[in-house]
């Protein structure tokens, strides 16, 4: 199958994804609370801007405002209806931008997770997280996306429903998973953990990698911990500007466009095709990790001291993997049946 | 292995405690509520098989998944497990009067239904002691003035997983000022993309990283407010 992506994966080294979606939309007037999604609708011109922000800056693939657009997250909002309706337009937008560029630009339909927890320990089914995934990739499909990107999940249970849910709407897909807690997911899923889930899925995606998270220093540990599996399938790196800071009512993210060419240029060489930003990245970081992945020469896999030294410490001293994999947990006293 | 099976009621009570906290790391619900039921047959208060057997439990679940040993699902299976005994002791402790630690109003902010985090903090509050009122998603202003009121609660948590809702904290905080009654709470914040800066800027008491530093903050400020008013 080939689509937008594989066609510009086939042909370069590395590709520019986009930054920030919510960052650039406060800074438009976006209110605390508020569903983005509803201004595919509402305000188009401000998410025109939003895209072209990242266009402008260079971006090969940008994501869609479409990333809490599934039946769960809109419910809040009493808009579980329109998840057709804001996911095409959404798209149908990225479309019309990405079509006047006059590049090759790959729109990317962006799915978010339901923020439910799957049984046994939650409510979600497998059938039902499938049917929501799949109701918000046909919005995008329709809305002419031309790959879905599933981000920001946690659970590997949710990362295989959505996989279920590109193949049923006959999609190709892209899928980040979020390392946050002392660099696994909040479930525990380690870098490791997540080769060996996208590997085993009936329908891979073309590209996998890690989101957000906390900074770039721990996105680029998770980097180096996919790329010691030796997948053969592309990663993605898309970290967060820096960390938020409050500032005069806005959040404001510490990272430089300085700090984030640094860490394109780290992951790029840590064997990472696709990279971009998250939080906080907006289009001067773009601008700043283009030219840097244009103007300076590849260079050998950093070691965790490089990253350190370059972009700052680590949130914790292990991610869970290498050799810290098999470390013991709590002495027990007995064991049960 | 029958060797290695465990018979809850041969264990002395200084053993059946340990056990139970191995339980409770291991989120095994019956066998929790065998052992609250064992301590409370053998005489124990209500009181001191909540602290003694849960909450010192829960505070090794706590202190693991602080330090990235234990993970989410690994402490909702825990806290299920205390909730299990928590089922059993309520109707005693309210029977027998036990002294409470403090109330909590929580709830995730306007737009947010990210509430795993919030659910956690809630858990481990009950299982410290803390009556705890769950507003659950998606709260405006109005929802939680409203239940500072009804409530009138210690401690006012709030939660926010995504950067495009934490700022709602702000909005709640300020309200809160407006109407004088600001000083009257704790103000507690957290979830994943919040920061100590963060929490100071729109005027929280104290960010929270995770539900186990949420009841160790929860427990440090109620008790320095109780010392002010008795001073």
């Amino acid at each position: 199958m080939t689509n937008a992506l594989s066609k510009l994966l086939a042909t370069r080294d590395w590709l520019l994804a986009d930054g920030a979606t919510g960052t650039n939309l406060f800074n438009m007037g976006l209110e605390a609370g508020e569903p983005p999604e509803f201004w595919n609708v509402d305000r188009p011109d401000n998410i025109r801007t939003l895209y072209k922000g990242a266009v402008e800056a260079g971006s090969d693939i940008f994501l869609t405002n479409t990333f809490g657009g599934n039946a769960s997250r809109l419910k809040l909002h009493q808009a579980q209806g329109r998840v057709h309706e804001l996911n095409r337009v959404g798209a149908s937008i990225a479309r019309e931008i990405a079509d006047a560029s006059g590049r090759q630009i790959v729109v990317a339909g962006s799915v978010g997770p339901t923020g439910e927890i799957f049984e046994p320990l939650g409510t979600l089914t497998h059938s039902a997280a499938v049917e929501m995934f799949h109701e918000q990739a046909e919005g995008l499909k329709a809305g002419g996306a031309d790959i879905l990107w599933v981000e920001t999940i946690s659970a590997p249970e949710e990362y295989r429903a959505a996989a279920e849910a590109a193949k049923l709407a006959g999609m190709a897909w892209c899928g980040t998973m979020s390392f946050d807690t002392a660099g696994r997911t909040m479930m525990g899923t380690t870098s490791a953990d997540m080769v060996t889930m996208v590997e085993k899925l009936d329908h891979p995606p073309l590209a996998f990698g890690a989101n957000c998270g906390v900074g770039a220093s721990d996105l680029l540990r998770t980097m180096l911990g996919f790329a010691a599996q030796g997948s053969a399938i592309p990663l993605i790196a898309k970290g967060n500007a820096g960390i938020p800071k409050y500032h005069d009512g806005h959040i404001h993210y510490d990272g430089t466009p300085t700090l984030m060419a640094e860490y394109a240029v780290l992951a790029r060489d840590a064997g990472v095709r696709i990279i971009g930003g998250c939080c906080g990245t907006m289009p001067d970081h773009l601008r700043a990790m283009r030219a840097a992945l244009e103007s300076r020469p590849t260079g050998p896999r950093p070691s965790l001291e490089t990253i350190s030294t370059a972009l700052g410490g680590f949130s914790s001293t292990s991610d869970g993997t290498g050799d810290d994999a098999n470390a013991p947990k709590r002495e027990r006293r007995g064991k049960r049946g | 292995m029958s060797d290695d099976e465990i018979i809850l009621s041969d264990l002395s009570d200084d053993e059946l405690v340990l056990q139970m906290h191995d339980d409770l790391y291991d989120g095994l619900k019956e066998e929790i509520q065998e052992g609250v039921n064992l301590l409370i047959a053998r005489g124990w208060t209500p009181y001191d098989t909540l602290t003694k057997a849960l909450v010192a439990g829960m505070t090794i679940v706590g202190a693991d998944f602080r330090d990235g040993i234990l993970f989410v699902p690994e402490v909702l299976l825990a806290a299920n497990a205390m909730k299990g005994g928590m089922a059993i002791l309520k109707p005693l402790l309210i029977a027998t009067g036990a002294p409470r630690m403090g109330k909590m109003v929580i709830g995730t902010v306007k737009g947010d239904i990210h509430d795993i985090g919030k659910n956690l903090v809630g858990m481990m509050m009950e299982g410290a002691g803390f009556e705890v009122r769950d507003l659950g998603i998606n709260n405006s202003v109005e929802k939680y003035l409203e239940a500072l009121e009804a409530e009138q609660p210690d401690i006012l948590g709030m939660s926010a997983l995504l950067t495009t809702t934490m700022p709602y904290m702000k909005v709640v905080i300020d309200t809160l000022k407006e109407k004088g009654m600001r000083e009257d709470y704790i103000v507690l914040v957290g979830g994943a993309p919040l920061n100590e800066e963060f929490s100071k800027a729109i005027g929280a008491d104290a960010y929270c990283r995770d539900a186990a530093v949420a009841v160790e903050t929860a427990k440090a400020m109620v008790a320095r407010k109780h010392n002010q008013m008795n001073a």
